[in-house]
């Protein structure tokens, strides 16, 4: 007997009772399906984590305001601006690692083209900005000098600004547009990199700070809400770090054993350590779903060895009309796979709608991995194998002429 | 020699059960050939150890006296798996109780041995059909056994042990569940294929039902009493007309 001519048997044996089979193979397909969701929406929140941490840019380090004591008492972190634009240019100047830096200030406001308008982040920042982050023009150019430094009425949008306040045809470049109430010029256009990051305007610095915030008392002129910082290469990341740390403090005179007023921050390694973490729970949520696999292996396995029993009478015809014992297992084996096969494949399309319908109803990212399927159809395979071979065992087995005498 | 040799030989043939350390020998030291051709009736009274004898020739079960030699070839030297597939294309087992697949049709249970042959499914269907004519069951073959009179079942059934056109048939009372004028039918079904050269050999306690085969074995206890043959007695008839 070939495996198909037992595949042939086992799918009509199956098909004589439906329901029976449907609720043998459930829990295969409960099993699988949990699997493949679980995959489904790991993988996703994998995807979107590295997403973010493309766009952030290679080897870049931030560095927040930190630790602020003010009459001694410890006010909450970054409730005042320790950076200054002087640090920017000490780290550049004097840590050789480093490779660009820009300090950024950042608020949100309406910008405004003819009848649209938009509400986004405002970044004044310098040119460096982008060489920090990699990121590239569409078209346009960036900040010149003079624009920098005489606060140019000069503006970049991110490519969700540029979307909302033009129309598909529409060049952006030399188009004026308005953020509050000044009229600037849009000079360039960024590449796409993430839609969290893409919604935003840049200005430079100078005009962020003298057309935007006035002359707010609590800003001091020089002042930065951030500062990042491009490490030439990814072994130097260590390095760079406690040099700028070491620089700061001497420059802010943070006295020995008190919290430093900033903080460094690596935020790839950062979002790494969370998809490590996504990874575990990803992992712990699939030995769950495997303990659902192994009952329903247990449940195939009860099934089958009932079944044998109730076809006692006709394996004893098989044999008498000359199967040999390993074609009965063979029987037996094909109809355990089948049900495996059939619920893994019933567990993958059910996994793939449930996590399909997570997407659209959570709005999470998921991601269907082909390898993740073939995963949960190897596991229902093995599940099949080890739980149909004691019955298959079992009825090859008996004795032909005992078998022919039951009922 | 080998021109002369016999399809079976049974050489004092014995068969004793062993449970919990008790004995029962169903057969005694039985010792008789079967020709190509030839049309047996195997007779004794319930318990005489008819059908333990069958299934030793049928390759069911070993002797565990003695020697069966098919062909010449002592089955016992055979493997398990070599007396299966032999099983399959040697041996036709008719039964008293049908023994037909309830959950196949009919033109499925006769094409079943063909499965354990290596045989297509294509070829088995059609083989099947030709094994369905031959016993006049064609029109039926798509019913279920359950759709079925014990007549029509048992011809199905040795449509069945046709199929693959074994060397001989073993029929273990095919008449015992049906009625004397059903009986007589399938009995003349078994004459009929006799004498188109199939060897049959046919257990019955029913004597009239012996009568109308040329050779008679009769058993006691296991033992084997008498073998005669007599003049034939068979109906000239054809089948399936
Ligand atoms: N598997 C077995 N175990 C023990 N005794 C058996 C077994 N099969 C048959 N017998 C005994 O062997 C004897 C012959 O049985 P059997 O061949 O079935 O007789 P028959 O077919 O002539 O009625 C009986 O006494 C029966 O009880
Ligand atoms: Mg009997």
């Amino acid at each position: 007997m070939t495996m198909l001519q037992g595949f042939r048997i086992a799918l009509h044996a199956l098909r004589l009772n439906p329901l029976r089979s449907f609720l043998t193979m459930l829990g295969i397909v409960i099993g699988v399906a949990s699997i493949v969701t679980v995959f489904a929406i790991g993988a996703g929140a994998q995807l979107r984590l590295q997403e973010q941490i493309r766009s952030i840019g290679a080897n870049v380090l931030m560095i927040m305001p930190g630790a602020v004591y003010q009459g001694g008492v410890r006010l909450k972190d970054g409730s005042k601006l320790t950076m200054t634009e002087s640090d920017v240019q000490a780290i550049l100047e004097q840590i050789p690692e480093i490779q660009a830096a820009a300090g950024s200030i950042a608020g949100t406001a309406q910008v405004i083209h003819e009848g649209k308008n938009w509400n986004t982040t405002i970044n004044g920042t310098t040119t460096g900005h982008f060489m920090v982050r990699d990121w590239q023009l569409s078209s346009g150019r960036y900040f010149s000098n003079a624009e920098e430094a005489a606060a140019g009425k000069v503006v970049i949008l991110g490519s969700t600004v540029a979307r909302e306040l033009f129309a598909p045809g529409d060049d952006p470049i030399g188009a004026q547009i308005r953020i509050m109430k000044v009229p600037l010029e849009v000079v360039g256009v960024l590449d796409r990199k993430d839609p969290a990051q893409d919604d935003v305007a840049f200005v430079p610095l100078t005009t962020a700070k003298l057309r935007f915030l006035g002359s707010a008392s609590n800003i001091n002129r020089d002042s930065v809400a951030y500062i990042i910082a491009k490490v030439a290469a990814d072994g130097q990341m260590a390095g760079a770090r406690s040099e700028i740390e070491s620089l700061l403090r001497q420059r802010h005179r943070v006295p020995a054993g008190q919290d430093d007023d900033f903080k460094v921050q690596d935020p790839a390694a950062a979002m790494e350590a969370q998809q490590g973490a996504i990874r575990t729970v990803a992992l712990l949520l699939v030995a769950i779903a495997s303990v659902s696999l192994l009952v329903g292996g247990i449940s195939i396995m009860n099934v089958m060895i009932v079944s044998v029993t109730e076809r006692t009478r006709e394996i004893g015809i098989r044999r008498a009309l000359g199967g040999r014992m390993r074609d009965i297992r063979l029987q037996f084996l094909c109809e355990a796979l089948v049900l495996c096969l059939l619920g893994g494949a019933i567990g993958v399309l059910s996994g793939v709608t449930l996590s399909m319908t997570v997407a659209r109803m959570a709005g999470w990212i998921t991601s269907i991995d082909s390898e993740a399927i073939a995963l949960a159809l190897a596991f229902s395979i093995a599940t099949g194998l080890i739980f149909g071979f004691y019955p298959a065992h079992k009825a090859s087995k008996l004795s032909p002429i005992e078998a022919l005498k039951t009922e | 020699m080998t021109a002369t040799l016999p399809l079976i030989s049974l050489r004092s043939v014995g068969r004793t059960y062993r449970t919990d350390g008790i004995a029962v020998t169903a057969v005694r030291n039985v010792t008789f050939d079967v020709d190509q051709g030839e049309i047996l009736a195997v007779m004794g009274p319930s318990g005489s150890g008819k059908s333990t004898l069958m299934n030793m020739i049928g390759l069911l079960d070993l002797p565990s006296e003695g020697a069966i030699y098919l062909e010449g070839t002592n089955v016992a030297d055979l493997s398990e798996d070599r007396r299966s597939t032999l099983r399959a294309r040697s041996i036709g087992f008719v039964f008293q109780s049908y023994n037909l697949l309830a959950r196949h049709n009919a033109i499925e249970n006769v094409a079943l041995p063909l499965v354990y042959c290596g045989v297509g499914h294509k070829e088995r269907l059609g083989r099947a059909e030709q094994s369905l004519e031959a016993v006049g069951m064609l029109h039926r073959a798509h019913h279920f056994p359950r759709q079925l009179s014990g007549g029509e079942q048992q011809r199905v059934a040795i449509a069945r042990a046709l199929i693959a056109s074994p060397l001989i048939i073993l029929a273990d009372e095919p008449t015992g569940a049906l009625d004397s004028r059903t009986g007589a039918e399938i009995l003349a079904l078994f004459a009929a294929l006799n004498q188109r050269g199939q060897t049959v050999v046919m257990i019955t306690h029913d004597p009239r039902i012996a009568m109308q085969c040329r050779r008679t074995i009769r058993l006691h206890d296991g033992e084997l009493v008498s073998d005669e043959t007599i003049a034939p007695l068979l109906p000239r008839r054809s089948i399936g007309s």
